[in-house]
Parts: structure tokens; sequence; C-alpha cells
């Protein structure tokens, strides 16, 4: 009918894609997935090829099955499944990972409407399912030689482990004192989840997602500051006396503070409501660590906050120009 | 320096294309179709019927309503016909179709030099007033009216920002005759009986930033460099950028002292007023990556857009689309046969390879047109409520009616998501029950007043 395209404006748009952040989303994990790969051996690599191939396929025959544009080559669905067995022991079985991914896409992403709708993070559901399904598994980690000088033993906990059972002299003395303790979990040679340990790859892939500006640095900034600033506070022996450098560098909170609290679906939009979100994350992760009955608590304070984000995007909605106010 | 507005977008400018081409007069075509409605208001009924000679300058159509502005022949020659012709903003509209003679001939007493400074604010209104002025940056409100705010004002602002992508043509108008955009600020400077004007500039056009501060030198008008950032030139962004004042929510510049007028009808106003003729022709840039030479126009109203383009070499391509106006805010287009109106700032053929993107997908919630939205909205949220057809929570909890239309939401959202277009839907149901109620409203009050 007519000779030329009508639709409404604008008429130009920006060349970023959906597709476009994923990717990348995926390429900033790579460094801290291949030092997995290499500190942890072979099951690394199958858990995580395993976590991709469940959440794409699966992604692929919800949407061919309900008659739905197939999206799941997006990329999104590769970061659930990356994220997914990077957050696990890398000795979980992988069926129990494949089990995560296929629940992680189907329920809590597909069910509630797609990329987008979810209202949590769907690999932290598929890791808190697994964890509630398989709780020696998921809490079954490699054995590795213990590093205190002159003992030849091995031992399978975490740092963090180490510190809620025995104490933070076990773990100094396990490590070889402070400098080392700092050192293994700069580099990334510590037990732990599989794509967790190596805090110096996964800033970096964290400063590359900011450099993108798919990433707000008040996210992981906030969210890391708050677990240094009260784990410090509320230390072992009394006020001011814990080891913030350490409980920033412990645990999934790299991985959870860079790759997760900063989940566009799942996280208020507005910076306002992101710092609330990150405080709030960052708060929880140390009662957990500190006063609750788990070691780790990254996982379940994102899903926490996850849960609020409706709410705090309602109470932190941006001044509309011209309401008064604040300018 | 100055304070910033949130917000905003920095897409590609295109402007390299016609940037630095001079303004060249496009002759008037053998056939001139004049439309009847030019502007925000009530339409025009013509005064001229088939068969009547007209003269370049004469009035062809007018209005008793308040809110109008008069539109006069562009050229000299005769009336052929009225009738329905396609329209670039309403798909069609009763047109005046006039048959060039060649001649140009002005009408009586036109052109009329004078010297403004001898006119009383009355006389410049009136002459502003008939010259049949609009807002040229593509608001088309009547230039006459915005000049006689009802609330007491004290900054005038003149838009040099020219924020769409692609149009240059008041970077021209500025480069080229700062003089005469000078001279309209001064009129209108003393008309409104403002104690401050300020041209304010994108830092992308220094040499216009240049030029005018040498013509403004000693005589107390500012020329402002703005940071180049769209939607700059939105009358709220300038004054907020320009005056630090915030126009409430709802309200007009005059609300906050301010009146804002585009550089290119500062120039028809000096033209009105100093040499006395009515607005028959604007200045335009035809441009996009699918035009042959893309040009800046001195244009009679009522040309075709086919005949501006073939003067600017045709197509090079096959454009996807036509529109009126930049690429932001502009209009598309069915057809090259609407014709230039007062308001058009440009005519832009855009290819495929601008204009194609993805398909639409689901809101990521990435935040990225929370943070383009120079009003403060949430863009994601007022389309996904309106898509919803939740246009009561659109406007309640949403803003819904603030929003400007300038289209950065949809520009930077990767999901492709046709945000502006479920605004505009939301905004005409919101339109219609709000029509709705007051419908009901008035007979009641009728029949309260009897009683
Ligand atoms: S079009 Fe409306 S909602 Fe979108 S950015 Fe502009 S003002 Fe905000
Ligand atoms: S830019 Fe698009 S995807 Fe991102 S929050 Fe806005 S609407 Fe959603």
């Amino acid at each position: 009918m007519s000779e030329y395209t009508i639709s409404s404006s604008p008429h130009i748009r920006d060349g970023e894609t959906i597709p476009g952040i994923m990717w990348r989303v995926n390429a900033a994990l790579l460094p801290a997935a291949a030092f997995a790969v290499w500190w942890f051996g072979v099951p690394a690599l199958i858990n995580m090829v395993v976590g991709v191939i469940f959440a794409v396929a699966s992604e692929y025959i919800w949407q061919r099955a309900m008659h739905q544009p197939v999206t799941a080559f997006d990329g999104s669905a590769c970061i659930t499944g990356l994220l997914l067995a990077m957050s696990m022991s890398p000795v979980l079985p992988p069926y129990m990972v494949a089990i995560g991914s296929v629940l992680a896409i189907v329920v809590v992403k597909q069910s509630m409407g797609g990329l987008g709708f979810n209202i949590f993070n769907p690999a932290h559901i598929g890791r808190a399912a697994l964890m509630v399904s398989w709780p020696v598994a998921m809490t079954t980690w490699t054995k590795m030689q213990d590093m205190s000088a002159g003992v030849d033993a091995m031992t399978s906990a975490t740092p963090l482990n180490i510190l809620k059972l025995q104490g933070y002299d076990a773990l100094l003395s396990t490590f070889g004192g402070q400098a080392n303790l700092y050192w293994n979990m700069f580099i990334g040679t510590r037990n732990g989840s599989l794509g967790e340990t190596s805090t110096v790859l996964l800033l970096l892939g964290g400063l590359y997602l900011i450099g993108k500006g798919y990433v707000n640095w008040v996210v992981p900034v906030v969210m890391i500051g708050t677990v240094g600033l009260l784990t410090f506070v509320f230390g072992p022996a009394g006020f001011f006396t814990g080891d913030p450098l350490f409980h920033m560098m412990a645990g999934g909170l790299m991985l959870g503070a860079f790759f997760m609290a900063t989940d566009m679906v799942t996280i208020p939009m507005t910076v306002k409501g992101q710092v609330i979100f990150a405080i709030g994350a960052g708060a929880i992760t140390v009662l957990i660590r500190l006063v609750g009955g788990y070691p780790e608590g990254v996982c379940y304070s994102i899903l926490l906050m996850n849960a609020l984000t409706p709410l705090i995007d309602r109470f932190t909605k941006p001044r509309i120009f011209g309401a008064g106010g604040d300018k | 320096m100055f304070r910033s507005f949130l917000g905003g977008i920095h897409p590609h400018d295109g402007k390299e294309l016609a940037k630095d081409k001079p303004i060249q007069v496009m002759p008037a075509p053998k056939e001139l179709v004049v439309p009847m409605s030019q502007h925000i208001g009530a339409p025009c009924t013509p005064c001229v019927k088939a068969g009547d000679l007209v003269k370049r300058g004469q009035l062809i159509g007018t209005s008793p309503a308040f809110m109008h502005a008069d539109i006069h022949a562009p050229v000299s020659g005769k009336v052929i016909r009225i009738e329905e012709r396609p329209h670039s903003g309403r798909i069609s509209c009763p047109a005046v179709v006039i048959e060039n003679d060649g001649e140009d001939s002005w009408a009586d007493g036109l052109p009329l030099e004078r010297d403004w400074r001898a006119m009383t604010n009355e006389e410049i209104l009136n002459a502003i007033q008939s010259a049949g002025i609009v807002g040229m940056g593509g608001a088309t409100f009547p230039a006459h009216i915005k000049l006689k705010p009802s609330k007491p004002v004290d900054i005038l602002i003149l838009n040099g920002a020219e924020c769409e992508p692609y149009l240059t043509a008041d970077y021209r108008l500025m480069l080229e005759s700062p003089a005469q955009v000078v001279e309209g600020i001064q009129i209108l400077a003393r008309v409104l009986g403002v104690k401050r004007s300020v041209i304010g500039i994108e830092d992308n056009k220094p040499e216009a930033i240049d030029a005018l501060k040498k013509a403004c030198a000693g005589i107390g008008i500012e020329v402002a460099t703005l940071k180049t950032k769209y939607p700059q030139g939105a009358e709220k962004m300038l004054i907020k950028v320009l005056a630090d004042r915030e126009v409430p929510m709802g309200g007009l510049p005059m609300d906050v002292g301010a009146v804002v007028q585009n550089i290119g009808t500062v120039a028809a106003i000096a033209d009105a007023v100093v040499r006395g003729v009515p607005l028959t022709e604007r200045i335009m840039t035809v441009s996009g990556d699918a035009i042959a030479e893309p040009k800046n126009l001195r244009v009679r109203i009522g040309t075709k857009y086919s005949a501006a383009i073939a003067f600017c070499g045709g197509f090079k391509e096959e454009p996807d689309k036509l529109l009126a106006g930049g690429p932001m805010m502009g209009m598309a287009q069915f057809t090259d046969e609407v014709p230039v109106m007062k308001g058009s700032s440009g005519i832009l053929a855009l290819t495929r390879r601008l204009t194609e993107h993805g398909p639409e997908m689901n809101c990521i919630r990435c935040g990225r047109c929370v943070k383009a939205c120079p009003m403060g909205l949430v863009p994601s949220m007022l389309s996904i409520l309106s898509q919803r057809q939740d246009f009561a929570a659109c406007r309640d909890s949403y803003g819904l009616m603030n929003c400007v239309e300038c289209g950065c939401c949809t520009y930077i959202c990767p999901a492709k998501r046709n945000i502006v277009q479920y605004i505009r839907n939301a905004k005409g149901f919101v339109r219609a029950e709000m029509a709705r109620a007051k419908a009901k409203e008035a007979p009641a009050k009728k029949e309260g007043a009897k009683a």
C-alpha cells in the first residue's frame, strides 16, 4: 500500500541487543571458568558443559513445544547453565547439574513468562533446589592437599567451612599464615565451588561488564563493601576484630556480587534501588555466615533480595521532571 | 559550567551529510500544494477559490478561531483546485493547489521594508500574526500567541541546539545569517520585555557558536555552549540547563518565566517584521543515506517532497523510510506527495541499514530506558502496563502524561521494544477517557445553571 515503511518514531535504534549483552556476560565469566578447569580439572569442565547444554536445550524444547519464538540461543540460558555449574562443587555428579539447569530454565524462567519475567535468578533457584534435594552431595568438596606446612594430609573443607567449624586460627594454620591465605584466596587456589575461587579473574570479568555499562559498579562495590564492613565490626574476638579481606574473597561473594547481584532481570532498575539491594544482600550474607547454620549465604541473600525487588522498585521510582522536591 | 539535565542519549548525528552544504535556493516548482492545517490549533478555511489568481504573500487561508496562524500563497499564480491532499502529519487535509506562473510577483504593498525600532510592540505583534508565523522547529505553535504570555517572563531562550540527528538547517542559518537571527532576537526581547536572552547551541557546532558570538558581541545577548546530547533542544531541557528552572509537571515555560523560540522561527520573525513579508518559504534539510546529494534548501511552502528530493539528485538507494522531520521525533510518510509545510524542518530518506532492528522482545529490566528518560519516568513499566491495557496505572502511578515522546527510551532499548508507541496508545486512551468525562460533566453543569 505504502511505498515506504510506516512505524512510530523513533526511526533509528541503538545497536545494542539482548544477545549482545548476554554473550558478553558469558565472555566475562570465561576467565574464571577457564581457571576452574585448570585448578579442579576435567570434572569442572564436564559440569560447566553439562550445565550449559541442559539449560539451552531445555529452553529450546520448551519454546518449541509452547510455539514461542525461540530465543534459546540469545546467551541468557547459557549464562544460567554456566553460573549454576560455577556456583556448585566441582565434584557434584553431572546429572545433578543437569537437573538443576532444567529446573532453573523450566520452573524459574520459562513458566514465569520467559526472560525478563522471572523474579528470581534462575541459577540461584536451581542451586537452592539441589541443596534441598541432595544436601550431602552439594556440600562435598574436592579433596586437596592440606597446605599447612609439614602436614601431609588431605582435606575437603572450604575456607569458610574451616572458619565455621575450627575457627580463624585453624584457617590461618591451614594456609600457612595470613599472607598465604590472602594470596591463595586472591588467585583462586583454594577449595570451594568451581567458579567462585579466583577473586582476580572474577574481578577482571566484572570490570569488563562495568566498562561495558551492563553493570553499575555500585552494586558489587556496595555488596562486597557491606560484607567487609560487617565482618570486620562483628569479629570473632569482639567488635572490630574481624578479617574483612578474607570474608570479601571467601565463598561465592565475588561471583555473586559481580554476576548474580547484577543480573538485570532480578534486581532493581534505579541506582537508588540497587544500592538498597546491595546493602541488603551484603548484610544477609554476613548474617548467614556469622550467625546462621550454613558457612555461606551469598545465594540465599541474593534470592531474598530478589523477592524484595518489586517492592524496592516501587519505592525508588525516579523523580519525575518538574515534580518539585530534590533536583 | 551549566547544569545538565538527567538522562538523554548520544545517537550518531549523521550531520556530516549536509553540514557543509550552504543553503541553496530551490526554485519554486510548477505546482504547489498548500495545506490548510500547518499549525497547532484550528485549521484554516480557504479564502480563495479555484480559478482565482493569487500573488505571493496573499492571504489564502484563515480562521476565526483564536488559536490558528494565517496561510499565504507561496508563489504567484492560479488556484487550480482546492481538495484533500496527503499531509505529513495527519494522512490528508484540504489544500489549496496553486499553479505557479513563474512571475513570483508579490502581493500589493509587499515587501515592506521598515525599521522595527520605530514600531510599537502592538505593531510588531500584529506583523508577526499577519505573517502567519508558527514554531518552525516542528512544534508549529502560533508565534504571536506564544509572544503574549499570560504570566510575566524574564528570560528568552533561543533554541539553536538542533539536537535531532541529520538536521542541519538551523546550523546553516546561524552560520550564514547571524545578523538576521540576532535582529529577530532583539525584536522578541523587546516585545517580551525580558532582561536576559540566551542562545543555546550544542558543542558539536563550534562554527555556529563563533558566528553568533561575533554577532552578539556588545549587545547583551548571551551565547551558551550546550553539551551535545539528545534531547538538548527540548523546551523543558533547555530551560533547565540555561535558566536552572524546572517547568512544573503539566506546566508551560511561562510558568517559570521563560519563553523558548527556535532559531528558524526567530529568523522568520525578523523577515516578517523588518521586510514585512509573510511566511512563504523556509529552510530545511533534505538528507539521509538514501539521498544522492543531501542539501540544505530554502524552499517554498507547498513544495512536494518528491520535487525537493529530485532537486537533491533523487534517491541513490532504495529508502525504507521517508520521514518528515528528524529520525527521533519525525513522522514516517506513506508517500512523497506530501508537501513542505511551515513546520517541516527536514525530509529524510533512510535505508534499511539505519532503520532495521530485530524483533521486539520481552523487557529484560536492564534499566537503560530509565537512565535515558529526560523526564524521570520508568518507560519500561509504562510500556508493559500499556500492553496490559492498565492505562489507569500508567497515568496514576507512572506519570504517563509527562512523557514528551522524545524517543530516548525506544532508541536505547536492547529488547527493541516500541515503548513510545505503547505510551502513545495509553495517552490516546487516557485523553479519550478525559474527553468522555468532560462531555458527561458539561450537560450536568448547564442544568445546574438553569436551576
Ligand atoms: S519518550 Fe517519554 S518515556 Fe521515553 S524517554 Fe522520552 S519522555 Fe521518557
Ligand atoms: S531499555 Fe528496554 S529492556 Fe531495558 S528496561 Fe527499558 S524497556 Fe526493558
